[in-house]
């Protein structure tokens, strides 16, 4: 083709250039990038995200080079993003969404010696490794925390998409209220974003017309908190400490870590030791952390929360331990036996004792 | 001292020339910019405006991005010139593109050299269905076009929502929402082997070709122009008001539809929640930077894609914030918008000393 020949010699020119531009940059610094889908100014998930890089360069100084590319969409330009900094000389680079995975995938086939972690998915490949957080373990704490402080046995539950990631955590927190109070009832609002103060805000009060006096998100604003504060019920802070926004109604929060994991990676890459794996870690990894506790509770709740988050991460209890049953009263984990994480990891079901049906 | 003088004739000289002097006030500003940010001006000026061309995947990659601009905003300015206002090309794109993907699902897994161009078909069809809406209700019930092709751009965008987390989900997806990826028979052919460049940008220049011929040389373009220009003018001619507004919708539908499965099947290769990325929008941009010509709007299509594309490059290379490109694009826009006075009026310079001629 005609065209293709014109390119490729507008190519050999224009590589010429590129040449001189590069000249000697060569260092043996490990040159670690990061793309983000929404901007570092969110104050939650992508902020938390921002912190690990953070936390790398005071780390490792100058024997790393961090960039990042924020508010990419996780649309058609993603795979661009990430390929320019895979031809840019990125040695490891983190791609933190869910809607990033394809893109990592097909950029990673092309950049073989390039290192790539995906943050929340469940493609793999030789160079690609991928990574995500326990929260479920952070939901059944405050699950047992709003059991006991609701007055109405209503808890409302903000959610944004049905996939397993947020159904596990709505289960977690469902058996977490129920162990302690057995007449609970949970309220769930879909409101189809990760990101929307206004809709978030909406759907609060929704659930606050609904009797709800426990308020949980799993949404990235802090409205859900804001609007809780104003009307005096409770709530928890998602992805980092929203203690600011809400003073009083922040129980505490689900504060995403992942500076260890980050500084772990970044340091396995120097050394060589660098492999593709799946990480999931939970309390016991210092990957979730509960943000303070209010002082403003009782002290006997906060010291069961305590006690909670001391046997997850000794493992003495599993949030999903048999006996889990489904919605139609299917078992699927026997009593006395643990869950496997496939199972986790693909959850789609509500287990029994939810009264809401999954939207499809 | 200066004065502004009103010209006897609009320039035509000016027509061309002031979109190259609103680049060169952006490249100005931005430079000004960038030293105030402490930011290498030379490097960061020629990061967005260079880079792009200097490696065979950017260009590529320039493609990829002008490819839809180009095409909608031809649709576009034909209803334009016409004085018929489609707002709403975002949402004929997103149907295009479901009914487009909607076929390649239909077809999954399976050979044939009919299924590309049956996708085209449906995704031409899905965005004429869609601008039929504002057409119908316009020429029925006299509504404001602009407001319906505006809002039904919402609607898409739920509906796509929809269709992604229902009926077009992947069924080996882990309940994520986005359909499977295409099969290799239903997937554009690529330009390059090196590059997602894809076969719609020659699909993009027959339609410039096109394009002109109609408005230079075919009857249609004639009455177009008419009716924008001399509405009264067209009605004495017996031309159909009517007519030119469904023509107009059903152009601009038809190629934002073959657009938005063009993205489907190019970059992406699936349907993705995120697929419309603002294309249908930023094409009113590009219709008006090329004058609604044309050979201007593919300029102004790869211009704005340069700037995307350079946007992202300055992003990574210099950790500047993801505004810098909307900054650029915003300074673009005013300074042509602001050096359109050129072409009915002229800049006269009197010396200092000169007196300036007093009374007529």
């Amino acid at each position: 083709m005609k065209l293709r020949k014109i390119f490729s010699w507008t190519g050999v020119a224009l590589s010429a250039i590129m040449a001189l531009n590069n000249t000697a940059q060569a260092e043996d610094k490990l040159k670690v990038g990061f793309v983000y889908v929404a901007p570092i100014g969110d104050h939650g998930y992508t902020f938390q995200h921002d912190v690990g890089k953070k936390a790398v360069e005071a780390e490792f100084g100058d024997k790393v080079e961090t960039t990042y590319v924020e508010n990419v969409p996780e649309g058609p330009d993603a795979e661009r993003v990430i390929r320019q900094l895979a031809q840019g000389g990125y040695d490891l680079i983190f791609t933190t969404s869910f809607g990033f995975m394809n893109p990592t995938i097909k950029v990673a086939k092309k950049f073989p010696k390039v290192k790539f972690e995906h943050a929340t998915g469940f493609k793999r490949a030789k160079n690609v490794s991928t990574y995500n957080i326990r929260f479920y373990e952070g939901r059944y704490v405050v699950g047992k925390m709003a059991g006991r402080m609701t007055k109405t046995n209503t808890i409302g539950y903000i959610a944004s998409f049905p996939i397993p990631e947020v159904i596990r955590g709505i289960n977690a927190a469902y058996l977490g209220a129920k162990s302690v109070n057995p007449d609970i009832k949970f309220k769930i609002v879909w409101v189809s974003t990760w990101f929307d103060p206004g809709k978030e805000a909406d759907a609060t009060k929704a659930l606050r017309d609904q009797g709800a006096d426990v308020i949980m998100q799993h949404t990235d604003s802090a409205a859900p908190i804001k609007i809780a504060e104003q009307e005096g019920v409770k709530a928890v802070g998602q992805a980092s400490d929203m203690i600011a926004v809400g003073p009083n109604a922040q129980m505490t929060a689900l504060v995403d870590n992942w500076a260890p994991y980050y500084i772990a990676r970044t340091k396995a890459a120097m050394d060589g030791t660098w492999k593709s794996e799946d990480t999931w870690g939970g309390l016991a990894s210092g990957m979730l952390t509960m943000a303070p506790y209010n002082k403003n509770l009782p002290a006997e709740v906060v010291a069961e929360a305590k006690a909670t988050e001391e046997d997850i991460k000794s493992g003495k209890i599993h949030v999903f331990q048999g006996p889990l049953v489904k919605q139609d009263g299917t078992v699927v984990v026997k009593e006395g036996e643990m869950p496997d994480d496939g199972m986790l990891a693909g959850m789609n079901f509500y287990v029994q004792g939810l009264e809401a049906s999954l939207p499809n | 001292m200066l004065k502004i003088e009103k010209r006897r004739e609009p320039s035509q000289a000016m027509v061309y020339i002031t979109p190259f002097i609103a680049i060169a006030l952006t490249i100005i500003c931005g430079f000004l910019l960038f030293a105030i940010m402490g930011k290498d001006p030379f490097r960061a000026t020629s990061l967005i405006f260079f880079e792009p061309v200097t490696s065979l995947y950017n260009i590529s990659e320039l493609l990829v991005k002008a490819s839809p601009l180009i095409l909608i905003a031809l649709g576009l300015s034909m209803g334009f010139r016409a004085g018929v206002w489609n707002i709403g090309a975002e949402g004929q794109f997103t149907i295009g593109a479901v009914t487009g993907s909607a076929v390649a699902l239909a077809f999954y897994e399976m050979e044939g050299f009919y299924i590309l161009p049956l996708m085209c078909l449906a995704g031409i069809l899905g965005g004429m269905l869609w601008a039929a809406i504002p057409a119908f209700l316009r020429t029925k019930f006299n509504t404001n076009e602009i407001l319906v092709s505006l809002m039904l751009v919402y609607v898409a965008n739920l509906l796509l929502s929809v269709l992604v987390h229902g009926p077009l989900r992947d069924p080996d997806g882990m309940n994520f929402p986005e359909s499977r990826l295409f099969s290799d028979s239903a997937l554009l052919p690529l330009l390059m082997e090196d590059g997602r460049a894809h076969i719609g940008f020659l699909v993009a220049l027959v339609f410039v070709g096109l394009a002109l011929f109609i408005q230079e040389r075919h009857m249609l373009g004639f009455q177009i122009k008419v009716t924008g220009q001399a509405a009264r003018a067209a009605q004495y001619a017996g031309f159909s008001s009517k007519k030119m507004v469904w023509v107009s919708f059903m152009i601009s539908g038809g190629l934002a539809g073959l657009a938005g499965t063009f993205e489907a099947a190019g970059p992406v290769g699936q349907l993705v929640p995120t697929l419309p990325a603002g294309y249908g929008f930023t094409a009113i941009i590009v219709a008006f930077l090329g004058r609604l010509n044309p050979i201007g709007i593919m300029l102004g299509g790869l211009l704005i894609a340069i700037t995307y594309i350079g946007g992202e490059t300055a992003q990574i290379a210099l950790t500047l914030p993801s505004a810098t490109t909307s900054v650029f694009q915003g300074m673009l826009l005013f300074f042509l918008l602001a050096t359109d006075i050129l072409i009915n009026y002229r800049i006269k310079w009197f010396g200092f000393f000169k007196p300036v001629a007093k009374g007529k």
